[in-house]
């Protein structure tokens, strides 16, 4: 077999409020950046889509003049693309306007070319030419709740979207509105939110309404899906039937950050801070938590972090690759990125002082895309 | 049949292959609406640029006629004449 083109490298994509930086590794130690593209939009959004051998960057792009729009990359960056009709656009009649790309995620490997996307307004998107044109969930969009629903301090968007192996199942996460699920590939939404709190509402536990920050779905059992909650840290093992804490041994239950191992069961990463009023790392000591045991205990992982920071960590500025053992990555508002090969034990500072990191996604790079091809793209002239 | 000239900012001018300016021609007065149209008719990002899928121009985006901005006139049903500038120009917004 040529040793070439089973090479591993990594791609870590990093989108800030002006700009997208792309960074790439052979080791997940030494990293080596390039950027900005698009430099003065910001990249709320990135879904790296390595299915069929290949690597495709897509990002949700957001100017504040000249409005929202997906770009793709097929080159690791050197080219980007942006259909000239729009990727995302919603429909006569709906009489809305796109205002932001929030999530761009890839399904599974046995439903190549199929993209979703969560959007702002509250909206979700599918495409099945692998994220060159979406079609607006009709189902969600049209729900008899939508006039309920609210804005988080971000925007009204649903930010996160789990899709089971099946596809049949479906959950979004929306801020605010909670948990919505679908049995039936999307066609109909039913919220889930038994047992999450909505302590600022006057109904602290009403069947939708949540202010639920992120969602990610337990790779090895199903059922299973964690929750960060504006305030709580929960976990289901019945789909979102029902909803219990598991922020017993964490030093706060707010945050953002919520991630799954791409394969071992129990195994999740959140990025506790203080508080609502007080959003800052606790005691401004930067620190990843890691259960192993679905969130029935935590251990604190700082090695490499800073001691003092007061910074936040967006939902979607923190996402694992597919490595063994899973690499772990994170930037926060001010501008700093951090690495992690060995699933959190020790990070690397993969870049500073960048503008806000909104989104991070990482991927193992294989066949075609080998190390040297990428340290040539790092370095290739960078598109505006 | 008159003519009119749309003016771009720097920007946007590689949307259009570098040019400046569009033009488009039309019997007797146009609105700003009309006129979008006709110059954009051939670059669709172009369009997306200025204005959002419901037709709203995009809030950070102004368009003026003889010097004056069209949402202090009648927005995209302001009546451009022959022979009348018509520039867009982005805010000065951000940090």
């Amino acid at each position: 077999m040529d040793s070439m083109a089973t090479a591993e490298s990594y791609v870590l994509a990093i989108g800030t409020k002006k700009g997208l930086w792309l960074a790439t590794s052979t080791d997940r130690k030494e990293w080596s950046l390039s950027g900005p593209h698009f430099l003065m939009s910001e990249i709320p959004s990135i879904g790296i889509d390595t299915r069929d051998g290949k690597t495709r960057i897509l990002v949700g792009v957001r100017s504040e003049h000249w409005g929202p729009t997906v770009a793709h990359s097929d080159d690791l960056g050197a080219s980007w693309t942006e259909p000239e009709q729009g990727a995302i656009k919603f429909p006569d009649g709906t009489d809305a306007a796109l205002e932001r790309i929030w999530q761009i995620y890839p399904d599974a490997d046995s439903r190549p070319g199929v993209v979703w996307a969560g959007c702002e307004p509250i909206s979700v998107w599918k495409s099945t030419d692998g994220g060159e044109h979406f079609e607006l969930n009709r189902g969600l969009w049209d729900h008899p709740h939508r006039s309920e629903w609210g804005a988080g301090y971000g925007g009204a968007a649903a930010h996160s979207i789990v899709v089971d192996p099946s596809g049949e199942k479906v959950h979004v996460a929306m801020s605010t509105g909670g948990v919505y699920r679908s049995l039936d590939g999307g066609t109909s939404w039913e919220p889930r939110n038994k047992g999450i709190s909505a302590y600022f509402m006057p109904d602290p536990n009403p069947e939708f309404g949540q202010c639920v920050h992120k969602i990610a779905a337990d790779a090895a059992v199903g059922g299973r899906l964690y929750a960060q909650n504006h305030h709580g840290v929960y976990r289901t093992d019945d789909d979102g039937e029902n909803w219990g804490s598991i922020a017993e041994g964490l030093p706060a239950d707010f945050g953002f950050v919520m991630l799954t191992h791409p394969r071992r069961e129990g195994t999740a990463w959140v990025i506790p801070l203080k508080a609502d009023g007080e959003r800052i790392p606790p005691d401004s000591k930067l620190s990843v938590h890691r259960t192993g045991d679905a969130g029935n205990s935590w251990k604190e992982l700082h090695t490499g972090l800073p001691d003092h920071e007061y910074n936040a960590v967006l939902r979607d500025a923190a996402s694992v690759d597919s490595a063994e053992p899973v690499g772990v990555y994170f930037g926060t508002r001010g501008g700093d990125v951090y690495a992690s090969a060995d699933e959190g034990e020790t990070f690397t500072e993969v870049a500073s002082h960048l503008p806000d990191v909104l989104c991070v996604r990482a991927a193992v790079v294989v066949g075609n895309n080998t190390a040297v091809e990428l340290e040539q793209k790092a370095s290739a002239p960078v598109p505006g | 049949m008159a003519d009119f000239t749309v003016l771009l900012p720097g920007v946007l001018q590689p949307l259009v292959g570098g040019q400046s300016y569009l033009t488009a021609s039309a019997d007797g007065a146009v609105t700003v609406g009309q006129l979008l149209d006709s110059v954009t008719g051939d670059y669709p990002v172009l369009a997306r640029r200025l204005r959002d899928e419901t037709g709203a121009l995009r809030r950070f985006v102004n368009i003026y006629v003889n010097g004056d901005e069209v949402r202090r006139l009648k927005g995209l049903e302001t009546e451009v004449a022959a022979g009348q500038e018509v520039l867009i120009v982005q805010s000065v917004a951000g940090g």
